[in-house]
């Protein structure tokens, strides 16, 4: 444990001392607080609307603070889908260059604790992205009393997002010394699990149908979304969490046969 | 300290060692001395666990390489040729990490990163980044690493590569002092370094051992005898028939004539001073001898001989 401990400590400041922390967070604050405010100003021209529309036909209930957090968190997926690669580009493609791997793969370390150190750094570090979108959503519950319930859900939701495709990025760095290969590789992979989605659309028979629909990554988030906790959603994730854990195990072993 | 059986690394399309076996005893400085591509690199990654062989066996300390990596991995402190640096950091923090990695206790951290930086003389930059270093200290940085948590073995990959000379003094001083307590494997393409620094040499080519010895015996051995270099003044002919068939002489070579003199390299045999013989022979011939001079062959000449001889029993490789 200490010694996933120290791998953690050391990408959290490899991530501080260049400038890739930095650019990222900024990035996702900056367009995850523009496009808060681009909900928040649609629903309140709704609600305007639909006051107006109150007067002539009765009030109907309207659940504001629900559809904007709604819209806010789904908006987030997509932008961490963008982002996400270039914290995994660099964990172990940097390390085959310069050829520390080779002290890592020398020290008494299991090739597990490092797997393992590395994710869960990157992980933290996607944390600490989706603990940044709280500012907004506390804004949200300063002004008006949003249902938790949902909100809880779909930052699980976003969590399990996030961790698979850390896991996806990592197996990804392991396979180049490039960092720019890595990340452009990775986006270009979960890119493909989110458009299986929209291929599953033209399949011809129902099974190939539902495969396709199944892999998608992002259609798992939709019940998160809206307040649904289902098993197979988060098998779906915790799976392809798993998957991409397991193959960059297999790859550092690969590694050191082929030297 | 290091038994190694029988190695061999195959990759796809080539060899890169064959059958290689050796022991390293407790406390030696091994030193292995190949060409580049020779087969060091792979050896040595082979010992610490950085990859598996494709046959045979490596034991340190009595624990098996492939068995228990943990155990092996936790006695050896290694240097491999590209020092593993991460530049971002500075001296202090990557000897931190590496101890933590190590598993030096946390409260022995202060002492043993203060320790390794006295030690490999690199205090005075302990809060310098690394990618802002000299050459030398990050080489001198990547060996103050290998000595963290005090292992008992240390393999060290051309530790002396893109030094200067004053540096590649200090660090040969440094093993040096360091054998005793620690067992050190050592690689290196410069033979001085060997002949200054190792108790016990493997020459390595092509992936095979050609010779394992002392730097002196590995001389002795492949000189094929003292050789004499001589000036003599008198009947050539009659001289060189003369010491061809003196006790002890192994090989007489005419080395040119000047003003009546002739030269002649004489070559005894193993382990034998042909040197008061020869005199006495010439001078009790009546002849004038000018000058009488013994070559000894550097370990240079005995690793080229080695390493070309090999070339020429197999011209396809």
């Amino acid at each position: 444990m200490r010694n996933i401990i120290a791998i953690i400590e050391r990408e959290m400041r490899a991530y501080f001392n260049s400038p890739i922390a930095y650019v990222v967070l900024t990035i996702f604050v900056f367009l995850s607080g523009f496009f808060f405010r681009l909900y928040l100003a649609q629903v309140m021209q709704m609600g305007l609307m639909s006051q107006m529309q109150a007067q002539q036909f009765g009030p109907r209930p309207m659940d504001m603070p629900g559809m904007i957090s709604r819209g806010f968190l789904s908006t987030l997926s997509v932008i961490l889908l963008f982002l996400m690669p270039m914290l995994t580009m660099g964990l172990f493609s940097e390390e085959k260059k310069r050829g520390t791997i080779e002290l890592l793969l020398t020290a008494p370390l299991t090739d597990l604790q490092v797997v393992l150190g590395k994710f869960l750094a990157a992980g933290a570090f996607f944390v600490l992205l989706l603990v940044s979108t709280f500012v907004p959503m506390a804004a949200l519950y300063l002004y008006s009393s949003p249902a938790s319930g949902p909100i809880f859900t779909a930052y699980l939701g976003l969590l399990l997002y996030g961790l698979s495709i850390v896991a996806i990025g990592l197996f990804i760095s392991t396979l180049t010394e490039n960092q720019i290969i890595a990340a452009v590789l990775s986006f270009g992979m979960i890119m493909v699990l989110w458009l299986v989605d929209a291929m599953a659309n033209y399949a011809d028979s129902p099974t190939s149908k539902g495969v396709l629909s199944y892999l998608s990554i992002l259609s798992h988030l939709d019940d998160f979304m809206k307040g649904v906790l289902s098993t197979s959603n988060i098998v779906f994730y915790v799976s392809l969490m798993l998957v991409g854990l397991f193959l960059t195990y297999r790859s550092i072993d690969s590694l050191r046969w082929r030297g | 300290m290091i038994t190694v059986e029988n190695l061999t690394k195959r990759y796809a399309t080539k060899t890169a060692i064959e059958a290689v076996s050796f022991q390293v005893e407790q406390g030696e400085i091994l030193g292995f001395l190949g060409p580049n591509g020779a087969g060091k690199t792979t050896t040595m990654r082979i010992i610490t666990g950085y990859m598996p062989a494709s046959e045979g066996t490596v034991t340190v300390d009595g624990f098996d390489v492939f068995d228990n990596p943990i155990d092996v991995r936790r006695r050896i402190g290694y240097l491999p040729e590209n020092p593993p640096l991460y530049l971002e950091m500075t001296v202090t923090g990557y000897l931190r990490f590496v101890a933590k990695i190590k598993g030096v206790p946390k409260n022995k951290l202060e002492d043993e990163t203060a320790r390794v930086m006295e030690r490999a003389s690199i205090t005075d930059v302990k809060d310098r980044i690394i990618s802002k270093l000299s050459k030398g200290y990050k080489q001198r940085v990547g060996i103050a690493q290998a000595l963290l948590n005090d292992p008992p073995v240390l393999i060290l990959d051309e530790p002396t590569i893109g030094l200067d000379p004053k540096q590649i003094h200090e660090v040969r001083q440094l093993v040096k002092d360091l054998a005793g307590q620690h067992t050190v494997v050592l690689s290196t393409h410069i033979l001085p370094e060997v002949e200054q620094t190792c108790h016990r040499v493997i020459i390595i080519d092509r992936g095979k051992i050609v010779a394992i010895d002392t730097p002196q015996n590995l001389r002795l051995q492949l000189q094929g005898g003292e050789r004499v270099s001589i000036e003599v003044q008198g009947p050539g002919s009659e001289i060189l028939s003369t010491l061809k068939a003196m006790a002890g002489v192994v090989d007489v070579q005419q080395a040119g004539d000047s003003d009546g003199r002739h030269r002649y390299l004489v070559e005894g045999e193993l382990r034998k001073d042909i040197r008061s013989d020869l005199a006495r022979t010439i001078v009790q011939k009546g002849w004038g001898l000018y000058e009488l001079q013994s070559t000894t062959m550097s370990l240079e000449d005995i690793f080229l001989k080695l390493t070309t001889a090999e070339e020429s029993e197999t011209p396809n490789a």
